[in-house]
């Protein structure tokens, strides 16, 4: 009995031994490593990526021109699974790539990780870097810590459809409150057709309502917060958008909506103006800046964007700093605009396409007017993945709570995960 | 002598146990774990030191009235989807032994087809046929514009009815194998005694048949407790406002998605039991009814 409570004791101790793997954290680099050979650069993916892929091998022909015996390999990575990905790279830094691309909404998690190198000292040596605006410094910053060059921005406003702006005899509305009035009648009118189209599980489409009433993400239960949240809901409703088809709608449906002429006015990117060209609206709406409370003020649109960075794990970080600061410069990222229609991040390059495209004019107004972004904290990955304010607001749609009851409990689950 | 009688069963158990230990005692091991870890992703990529806090993953996970109420519809839906599957698979093995080789080749290939298709696919096929507008089922009914994800149990009848779908091929087949084992003219008997075919299942095919029931029983149980796929994909990730979120998808969401993966690991530990616990209760069962499987 006795020996054989020693085995498993021994047994116990050289399980513990073996603790779940962790990998050491790596030296951060952005110099030094073979100058030679494949650099790995991870792009995401888009939907209608031949655009894009045709401007980033200009930008490959020109880095491999200028640096002999190098190639560059691009993996263009599937947005929805980009998580599970860069996890992969964290963890086994032989299979890591050296640039990439990323969501500037999922720097928090990564910077938490630990994943991307410190681009302080490529910064320095940078001579585009002083056209960048505190603003996009500031979303690729974590915790004082520049781990990454933004490399465009996307922002939100109303489209609207002029055709039945016309028919109808409606002016593009100056306020939400009028926003929610020309929705209804459009509805009314049409009943074929959603007055705007809204859905629960967009919350970037949501956030402008809450900003511009004065709330915040961090504290939803105020009232200011509440009462945004609620005009958003109320769109939810038969007489706009019915929930029995819109309470569980995503951003990307709602651009569907709009472009098969199904809606009336939508909350759009700048960057889905290629999917409404390809539907029936084409040629038949007009943009402007999503309206605040008041007359002529405008709602805080969300700053989304994507950043470029160099991973810690990177095996050539010298050659990662050349490509990076040639894909960020302001001659791609003029050309990424007029490829895909993303907003340059460099002052030069944006006023740029400013000028000779009148399209951008509402969404440089828009970012021009301030703009918000999400709390830097990783945490806000918990709250994103267990959808929380989806299901808040779907809650509130489908009447399966007050906006009281949702806000408190949004608010308590994000309170927790801020915490941690 | 003694000692060595007693010990050479041992040896020849040795490289069974190898197999097991490796690919069943050592995961479920480091998943009990993980479970009483503070364990994300910067502990994963080394930004932050492994912290142990004992029970502090399972507190947080019943202390959430979220996570009750995902168990309580599991273990419904799971329920459900069981004895549908029994059912259909049953009735449809009946059927089998009763028709003719033509219709019973198509009823084989067809359930066997039903079995082949991947989950995802399945399921977002289902989802095509049953789409509000563009719906083949909802253009066929005349109810274009009805969301059959808006209301829970609508959206929980339809996932339990792909995940049916899924499953009872198997238990079809096996039946089907168990009834034909069955010997001829014990049913012979029975016929001439006057029981009808209800009474012919009920009575005899069924106590026959069960140890192999039990077996499709218990993987049924296990299965469809487990169910992601069909839920994942269908309800896109947990319905509306997580109206038919299951313990899996739970999991993956409140763990997995968000890089917690100690509290993941509770979660799987907590599955784990439930599952054991069904299984070893349903086997005393099964002894108690004089039965060896």
């Amino acid at each position: 009995m006795k020996i054989r409570l020693a085995a498993a004791a021994a047994v116990t101790l050289a399980l513990t031994a073996c603790a779940p793997s962790t990998s050491a954290p790596a030296e951060t680099a952005t110099d030094g490593g073979p100058t030679t050979g494949a650099l790995k650069v991870w792009l995401f993916d888009e939907p209608n990526r031949a655009p894009k892929e045709a401007v980033v091998n200009e930008a490959i022909t020109e880095f491999t021109g200028s640096h002999p015996d190098t190639t560059v390999e691009i993996q263009y990575i599937p947005v929805d699974t980009r998580s599970e990905r860069f996890k992969g790279a964290f963890n086994d830094p032989s299979s890591a790539p050296d640039v990439v691309e990323y969501g500037n909404t999922d720097l928090p998690e990564y910077a938490a990780a630990g994943g991307l190198a410190d681009l302080a000292e490529v910064e320095k040596s940078w001579s585009e870097a002083k056209d960048l605006s505190a603003d996009a410094k500031a979303s690729a910053t974590y915790e004082g810590t520049l781990l990454g060059v933004p490399w465009y921005l996307g922002v939100r406003a109303l489209y609207y459809r002029t055709d039945v702006f016309e028919e109808l005899g409606l002016k593009p509305p100056a306020t939400i409150a009028e926003l929610t009035t020309t929705a209804r009648q459009i509805r009314a009118k049409k009943p074929d057709m959603y007055g705007i189209a809204v859905g629960g599980k967009y919350t970037y489409g949501a956030m402008p309502f809450v900003w511009a009433n004065g709330g915040e993400l961090t504290d939803l239960d105020s009232d200011a917060a509440k009462a945004g949240l609620e005009t958003y809901t109320d769109l939810i409703a038969a007489d706009n958008c019915p929930p029995q088809n819109c309470a569980d709608l995503t951003g990307g449906k709602t651009v569907e909506l709009f472009a098969s002429g199904k809606a009336a006015m939508g909350i759009l990117g700048n960057f889905n103006r290629a999917a409404v060209d390809a539907g029936v609206a084409k040629g038949k709406y007009a943009v402007v800046p999503l309206p605040g409370t008041t007359a002529g003020s405008v709602a805080p649109a969300f700053a989304g964007g994507n950043n470029l960075g160099i991973m810690k794990n990177a095996q050539r970080p010298a050659l990662a700093r050349d490509f990076l600061t040639l894909l960020a410069s302001g001659k791609y990222q003029a050309k990424m605009y007029d490829a895909m229609g993303n907003l340059p991040t460099l002052k030069p390059a944006s006023d740029e396409v400013a000028a000779k495209d009148a399209f951008v004019k509402p969404f440089i107004d828009t970012i021009g007017a301030g703009t918000k972004f999400v709390p830097l904290n990783p945490g806000w990955g918990k709250v994103d993945a267990s959808a929380v304010l989806p299901t808040m607001i779907e809650k509130v749609a489908t009447g399966k709570a007050t906006v009281d009851e949702a806000t408190a409990e949004a608010a308590k689950q994000i309170d927790e995960a801020l915490a941690k | 002598m003694t000692r060595n009688k007693t010990r050479a069963p041992l040896w020849l158990l040795l490289p069974a146990a190898v197999v097991l230990g490796g690919l069943f005692l050592y995961p479920m091991y480091q998943l009990g774990l993980l479970s009483v870890l503070d364990f994300t992703q910067a502990q994963v990529s080394g930004g932050e030191p492994t912290r142990f806090v004992g029970a502090e993953n399972y507190s947080d996970l019943f202390g959430d009235p979220r996570f009750w109420s995902v168990l309580g519809a599991t273990v419904v839906f799971a329920a459900g989807c069981v004895i549908a599957t029994l059912a259909v698979g049953a009735g449809l093995a009946v059927l089998l032994t009763r028709i003719s080789r033509v219709p019973r080749l198509l009823l084989s290939v067809a359930a066997m087809a039903a079995w082949a298709v991947p989950a995802v696919s399945g399921s977002t096929t289902w989802m095509f046929l049953f789409d509000t507008d563009l719906g083949f089922v909802n253009q066929l009914l005349g109810i274009e514009g009805f969301n059959w994800m808006y209301d829970r149990y609508t959206a929980f009848a339809l996932v339990g009815a792909v995940v049916v779908w899924a499953s009872f091929p198997f238990v079809m087949v096996t039946l089907y194998a168990g009834i034909e084992a069955i010997p001829k003219s014990v049913l012979e008997a029975a016929s001439l005694d006057g029981a009808n075919a209800w009474r012919a299942f009920w009575q005899i095919m069924v106590p026959i048949l069960r140890p192999v029931l039990a077996i499709v029983v218990i993987q049924s149980i296990i299965w469809d407790f487990k169910v992601f796929t069909q839920i994942y994909v269908m309800t896109r990730g947990g319905g509306l406002a997580g109206q038919n979120l299951t313990l899996n998808v739970y999991a993956y969401q409140q763990a997995f998605a968000s890089s917690e993966y100690g509290r993941g690991a509770a979660i799987g530990v907590v599955m784990m039991l439930i599952l054991l616990a069904v299984t070893l209760l349903y086997l005393r069962t099964l002894r108690r009814s004089g039965e060896q499987l």
